[in-house]
Order: structure tokens, then C-alpha cells, then sequence
């Protein structure tokens, strides 16, 4: 191994449903030796469940094979890897799927890993009758509260088999719920020789990992200052260059919108952080306070000097179950008097319900004044007589049918309400399932992790 | 004192946490974070998101960062998988925080000048 040896890792999707654009140019516009796809969010195994319920061949990210087919050929060429949490609770389906893809293309030779092991939903009696609590970890509530309902449940984890599937030659590796900086984690570990025992190096890939999940967001997007960033419209995605020692840059192509500076890179350092001296993953526990971060030149910051620990003896667990059901529909109310019209309508319409024998208790109506500050609410000054609001109006309950009245009701406000109301064009709001979530920790020792690699 | 905003002197990024929030700060200067550390408390920012965060409010300091870090307990109306609210991922907490107007010591505002 070269000393100076660099490996650039990239992030191509912050979550589902991120522009397409992000991989499509990853590979086109500048070197890079690995790349990854974060699609997943507390409750995204949850709705892939429902959907794998309606067809069995689905329940995985359906966009992560679309992007293949977008950037295969070209992977192909540079020798770019691909890692991606797009498995999501059907990894079979996607990687049949990514075998179709990689014939319809034409190539071969390519040899795609799987990563099995996170889904524990068929194991859940088992392992709680063997003494794993899993109380919610934020409430302490116990898991028999919800055990009826629960609706997926999935470990959250690291980079071990990842990096196993690499050194079996994978060009692609697919898993379930793997945590989203341990995609990062596992390259780096296979190209540096890292091992468990690197907390250190383990920690730094994990801020860069950090640092990457959220895709635009660390190069420019939803920066404060954003009059400074040049080309939203082509904003580069972010590209690290890692070192052996832990050290690594953050920047983007060059010729890319966007900006790296240390303020933009920071920002995303504070992004969902919580206690930053004890930031868990699965494959160690970081100390954010002791990340060194200075601009080495345009659009480069260097990250020095992270120091971490070992890992803790428990993984997270991302339980999801099904908590009733909601809806919410919205109303163009325009002046004068709109926020009295407003209010008058949303009497109206629990009324109405009421009358088709549908009592919304107190507790479980909701409405919103959008234009009269409901963001920064008590924040900042408030107009009182708002030319424009829009109402937005929503119940919980347990009868989606009951539910479904409220959006019903709308559109005849209309004409049979105050005037000035408009922008009923998008239909009737129906009522959806509320999936809950509920995080829990689960001793390590009954998790395996497994992988294997396919060559197509 | 001069009144400023502390959008002029900070910039900040927000998101969820359950069913809260967290709001990241940065000090556009070491002085003004060394001003930030002594008086962006836990009381000043539970007091300005009082309509909104209705839970506990805790303060991490990263001086290596020039940051401080809030989680805001019970600030998004059930969490982004049950809330009807708009933001109930917290994600313009950020923004908000920085519409917040503080006191400054005027022998700072030269920093603030150099850094505007």
C-alpha cells in the first residue's frame, strides 16, 4: 500500500427520494473510488414493510435501481464501487432486481454483495422471552405496550460485513438497515486495513460519514448564509478524500455549484447531533469535541485529530408499529378577516362532521394558520391581518373511514362558507396509517451479521 | 448595548431527535463564541422557542467548533412520524433561534464589524 495512498468516497443520496442527479453526476464530473447511498430514515423499513405486504417483490428502494441503470456503465469503466442501504426489508428483491439490471446493460463480471442480518422482526418473540427488554430507549415505555402492533423491526448495523463483502471482490454491496456512516466505515476499513480496534480511524470515518449521510447538505445546501453559494442548480455533491491516519478533506467536483467551507461543513456537524462528546455507532463511539476542521483551500476542509472509543456492547434497533390513523387537508383563506374566516371554517367543519355522527374529541383535532407565524411561533413579530393564510386542517383517529369525512367537508366550504376561499384542486385528503416509532438497544451477542457476494 | 440579531453573529442547522429538536449554533468569531458561551444559556433559548418547545432544554458546548448545541425535549408536536404540525422535523428551529436579538458588549462589535 502506497503511504500516500487517497481514497475518495462520496455520498450520491441523502434520502429517499433525492435527486437522481447526485449519482448521475458523482460518477461524470470527477474522480471517485466509492460511492453510497443513504435511503433510509426512521421510518422508511416500516413503509417498505406495507409495501412488501402488497407485493411480495417489493419493500426495497426502487430509485437505487433506476440510479444503477443510470451509472453502471460508467462505475463499470472507472472501477467506481457502489455501497447502498437500498435493501431495505426485501434485500433478495433488490438484488434479483440489480441482476436484471446489470444483464439488460450488457455488462459482465460485475459482482454484487448482499448484507443480511438486520431484519429481526420474525425473531422478536424469541429474543424477548431470551431477556431483551427492548424498552423504548427515549420513554422507557416496555415493548409489550406495542407488541401487537409493531410493524417492522430492524438493528441498526455496522460496517463488519460490508467490509467482508468487499474483500470478496463485491463492485456493489447492498444491505438492509445498515447505519448510515458505517457505509463509509466499510470502505475505508478495507482499503486501509483498519481493524475494530482503530477507534480513532474508526471515529474519523464515522465523522465522515456523518458529515456525508445528508448528500448537498455539507456543500451549500440549507446553509445559513446561502447568498455566498454559487449554482444551487449543480450543486456538488460532497467527495472525501480519506488518508491512513484518519485524516480526510471534504470537498465537491471542481466545475460544481455549491460551497465548502468550513462554516458549510460545520453546519452539518451539528446536524441531528445530540450529546456530541458520546456519539454512538455501531462500529464505535465518537467524541465530536475533539474534531480539528480548517479550510486547506477553495472548497477543501481538512478534518484532523478525531479521537473515539471502543463500540458499546448493544446495537440500536428501529422498531416501527401502527398507532391509529390521520388526516390532514388544507384551505386558501384570503383577507379581509381572514384568520376569523379561518377559524370559522374549521368550526365548521367538526361541526359537520359531528352531524354525520363523527365526534372528533378535543384532544385529537388539529389545526394550523399557515402566514401567521406557526413556524416561529412567540419568534418573531406576527401580522395580524394576514392578506393570505391557508388553513391547515387534520384529526387522529382509529376509523380511517370516519376519518376520510373531514376531507370531504372541504371542498363544500366554498361554497357554503365564508367567501374567499380557494385552492381545493388537488382532491379529496384521505386518511393514512401514523407509524410509530420506537428506538430500542439490543445486546450485540444475538446479532449475526451475514453476506454473500454474486457475480452476474 | 447595542441590540443584535443573532443571525449577524451565528450561523446555525437544525433537525429532529423523536420527538425533539436540535438546534447546532456556530459563533462567527472565537470572540463572539466566548460571548455565545457566556450568554446564549439554556434559559434564553427555552424562553424564545417557549410557544414551541414545551420539554427540557440542554446545552453541549464544542469549543473546538466554535458551537454550542440545544436539544429542544417535546418541540415538534409527536415527532416527525405522527405530527400533523408543518415543521415536525424541527427543520427551520435553526432559522428561528437566529431571529433571536441579544445585547452586545460594545467593545465586541468591532469583532462582529470584522466578521460581517
Amino acid at each position: 500500500m502506497g503511504k500516500n495512498k487517497i481514497i475518495r468516497i462520496a455520498n450520491a443520496q441523502g434520502f429517499w427520494g433525492d435527486s437522481i442527479l447526485g449519482p448521475i453526476r458523482l460518477v461524470e464530473e470527477g474522480p471517485v473510488d466509492y460511492i453510497t447511498f443513504d435511503y433510509l430514515a426512521e421510518i422508511t423499513m416500516s413503509i417498505m414493510q406495507k409495501q412488501k405486504l402488497h407485493r411480495p417483490d417489493a419493500g426495497f428502494a426502487r430509485d437505487f435501481i433506476q440510479m444503477l441503470e443510470k451509472i453502471l456503465p460508467a462505475c463499470k469503466k472507472k472501477g467506481i464501487k457502489i455501497i447502498a442501504n437500498a435493501g431495505g426489508v426485501n434485500l433478495k428483491g433488490c438484488l434479483q432486481e440489480t441482476k436484471k439490471v446489470i444483464r439488460e446493460l450488457g455488462l459482465a463480471g460485475v459482482k454484487v454483495g448482499i448484507v443480511e442480518g438486520d431484519d429481526i422482526m420474525d425473531r422478536l418473540d424469541e429474543l424477548i422471552a431470551g431477556g431483551e427488554a427492548l424498552d423504548n430507549m427515549d420513554s422507557g415505555a416496555a415493548i409489550s405496550d406495542i407488541r401487537g402492533a409493531i410493524t417492522s423491526a430492524n438493528v441498526y448495523i455496522g460496517a463488519d460485513s460490508i467490509v467482508n463483502a468487499l474483500k470478496e471482490g463485491a463492485d456493489i454491496v447492498i444491505t438492509g438497515r445498515a447505519s448510515d456512516p458505517s457505509l463509509v466505515v466499510a470502505p475505508l476499513m478495507y482499503e486501509f486495513g483498519w481493524t475494530a480496534n482503530d477507534h480513532d480511524k474508526l471515529a474519523a470515518a464515522t465523522v465522515m460519514g456523518h458529515i456525508i449521510e445528508c448528500g448537498a447538505q455539507c456543500t451549500g445546501g440549507n446553509y445559513t448564509d446561502w447568498r455566498e453559494v454559487k449554482d444551487y442548480a449543480r450543486i456538488g455533491y460532497p467527495v472525501c478524500e480519506a488518508s491512513n491516519d484518519g485524516s480526510f478533506v471534504v470537498t465537491k467536483h471542481d466545475n460544481t455549484g455549491g460551497l465548502v467551507t468550513v462554516d458549510t461543513v460545520t453546519s452539518q456537524l451539528l446536524y441531528e447531533l445530540g450529546d456530541p462528546g458520546c456519539y454512538i455507532s455501531p462500529d464505535c463511539v465518537v467524541d465530536f469535541t475533539t474534531i480539528n476542521i480548517s479550510q486547506e483551500g477553495e472548497d477543501r476542509v481538512a478534518i484532523t485529530g478525531v479521537k473515539g472509543s471502543k463500540a458499546t456492547p448493544t446495537y440500536k434497533v428501529s422498531i416501527s408499529h401502527s398507532k391509529g390513523y390521520k388526516i390532514l387537508g388544507t384551505l386558501c383563506v384570503t383577507g379581509p378577516d381572514a384568520i376569523e374566516k379561518a377559524m370559522l371554517l374549521k368550526d365548521i367543519v367538526f361541526e359537520r362532521m359531528a352531524m354525520q355522527s363523527v365526534d372528533v374529541a378535543e384532544e385529537d383535532r388539529f389545526f394550523e394558520l399557515f402566514g401567521t407565524n406557526v413556524l416561529y411561533k412567540g419568534m418573531v413579530e406576527s401580522n395580524q391581518q394576514p392578506a393570505e393564510i391557508m388553513l391547515r386542517i387534520g384529526a387522529k383517529g382509529t376509523d380511517p373511514k370516519q376519518l376520510d369525512i373531514l376531507g370531504k367537508e372541504l371542498a363544500p366550504l366554498v361554497t357554503s362558507g365564508p367567501p374567499g376561499i380557494t385552492g381545493f384542486a388537488s382532491g379529496r385528503p384521505r386518511a393514512t396509517e401514523i407509524i410509530g416509532y420506537w428506538p430500542a438497544l439490543i445486546s450485540k451477542k444475538q446479532i449475526v451479521t451475514t453476506h454473500f457476494v454474486e457475480e452476474v | 448595548m447595542p441590540l443584535v440579531k443573532l443571525m449577524d453573529i451565528a450561523i446555525a442547522r437544525s433537525g429532529d431527535k423523536g420527538d425533539g429538536s436540535n438546534v447546532g449554533v456556530k459563533a462567527r468569531s472565537p470572540e463572539i463564541y466566548q460571548y455565545l458561551e457566556k450568554n446564549l444559556t439554556e434559559e434564553v433559548v427555552k424562553n424564545h422557542f417557549k410557544d414551541i418547545c414545551f420539554g427540557q432544554v440542554t446545552r453541549y458546548e464544542l469549543p473546538n467548533l466554535l458551537a454550542l448545541n440545544f436539544i429542544l425535549e417535546d418541540s415538534l408536536g409527536g415527532g416527525g412520524t405522527e405530527a400533523l404540525i408543518l415543521d415536525s422535523q424541527g427543520k427551520v428551529h435553526g432559522l428561528g433561534l437566529l431571529h433571536l436579538e441579544m445585547d452586545m458588549p460594545s467593545e465586541l462589535i468591532e469583532y462582529f464589524i470584522g466578521v460581517s
